[in-house]
């Protein structure tokens, strides 16, 4: 459940974003969650809406972008699948995560009087 | 004010933020990374289900490698500290984190745990994370390799039901082997299967902590990692 600690984290960074600017209120958070990042995105949205109480994102809505897995060869970029030996089918070469490994704070609107 | 017709409301301000939900814990374990290469130390996060083996490999290594090389741990578990009382039983100076409710160990507390514990005139840190399969995966502590243990038992698929562990994995221990006369439908090429599914270049060593069978492999592929320079531990290091 590091879900929990994420948002935690996630919701302290917001308001000493919205502190720095002098905001009285969070309208919305966006974040970008990969399929592979080792995060569930409903769990995040969950905890969030536990979390978020009597903070300054309390009314804020949160945005979740989830970002599908993409895995490329590491040498020639050719489209590896999942569900496969991760290995090139051009080249043997092994495949590198190209999409999908994201946890990130996009974006945050504020509200300023 | 809002802009548009002077109502009072308040203006919706964006904020263009673009930083990890796990920059604070990157950052730390980048100190982290910086501190254990200084110190000529090579940090190794061993991760696994609860019972796959993990401190029985650590008692396995004190005694293969415990005279020659001077090795440190810290250990994570929920409560007690049974398994650093373990380590500590065969030599290893271990300090335990208890986490009380967290299900894995991040940056921070092994940063805490450093500054109570000698691993500064150690040659290995080994950081035997919470018994867990799915969050310690996420958090980079400033180690040099992740290990994860895959006991026998477990069956065959598990990299298939939790591949984000194995993905980050530098290698896998398969333990206990000791015990496949007892499971006569273990399937090794399934296990390889699963892992090549997952990970992009396996690497795995089958290992019994009891039998002493595979630790010398194990003990080879560590004394490597010794060798290696230190900007490519950097460069393969989980989350760089």
């Amino acid at each position: 459940m590091h879900e929990y600690s994420l948002v935690q984290s996630m919701v302290q960074r917001v308001e000493e974003e919205a502190r720095a600017r002098h905001a009285t209120g969070v309208h919305r958070v966006r974040v970008r969650i990969g399929h592979s990042s080792g995060v569930e995105a409903d769990l995040f949205a969950s905890a969030y809406d536990i979390l978020r109480a009597g903070t300054l994102c309390a009314d804020a809505e949160l945005v979740i972008a989830r970002e599908s897995t993409e895995w490329r060869c590491g040498a020639c970029g050719t489209a590896v699948p999942a569900g496969a030996e991760l290995v090139c089918p051009n080249c043997g070469f092994p495949a590198r995560l190209a999409r999908g490994d994201d946890l990130v704070l996009e974006r945050i609107e504020l509200e300023v009087p | 004010m809002c802009d548009v017709c002077g109502c009072g409301d308040p203006k919706i301000v964006p904020v263009d933020v673009h930083e990890r939900l796990l920059a604070t814990n990157d950052r730390t374990a980048a100190h982290n990374r910086a501190h254990f290469e200084d110190h000529g130390l090579v940090a190794i996060n061993l991760m696994g289900s609860p019972g796959a083996g993990k401190t029985a490999i650590l008692e396995a290594t004190a005694r293969a490698l415990g005279r020659t090389r001077r090795l440190a741990a810290i250990t994570g578990d929920l409560e007690t500290e049974r398994d650093a009382d373990r380590l500590r039983a065969v030599g290893i100076p271990a300090a335990a984190i208890t986490t009380g409710s967290a299900c894995h160990l991040d940056a921070e507390m092994v940063h805490h745990a450093l500054h109570h514990e000698t691993a500064h005139a150690a040659d290995y840190l080994f950081i035997e994370n919470v018994g867990n399969l799915v969050c310690p995966a996420i958090y980079d502590l400033g180690q040099a390799v992740n290990v994860v243990a895959l006991s026998v038992t477990e069956g065959e698929d598990k990299p298939l039901k939790y591949p984000v562990m194995f993905r980050k994995a530098d290698l896998v221990l398969l333990t206990k082997t000791d015990l496949l006369s007892a499971l006569p439908d273990y399937d090794c090429a399934a296990v390889s299967a699963a892992l090549a599914q997952v990970m992009p270049t396996p690497r795995t060593i089958a290992i019994s902590a009891r039998s002493g069978a595979g630790v010398g492999d194990w003990i080879e592929w560590i004394e490597r990692l010794r060798a290696r320079p230190r900007d490519m531990r950097a460069a393969d290091a989980p989350g760089h």
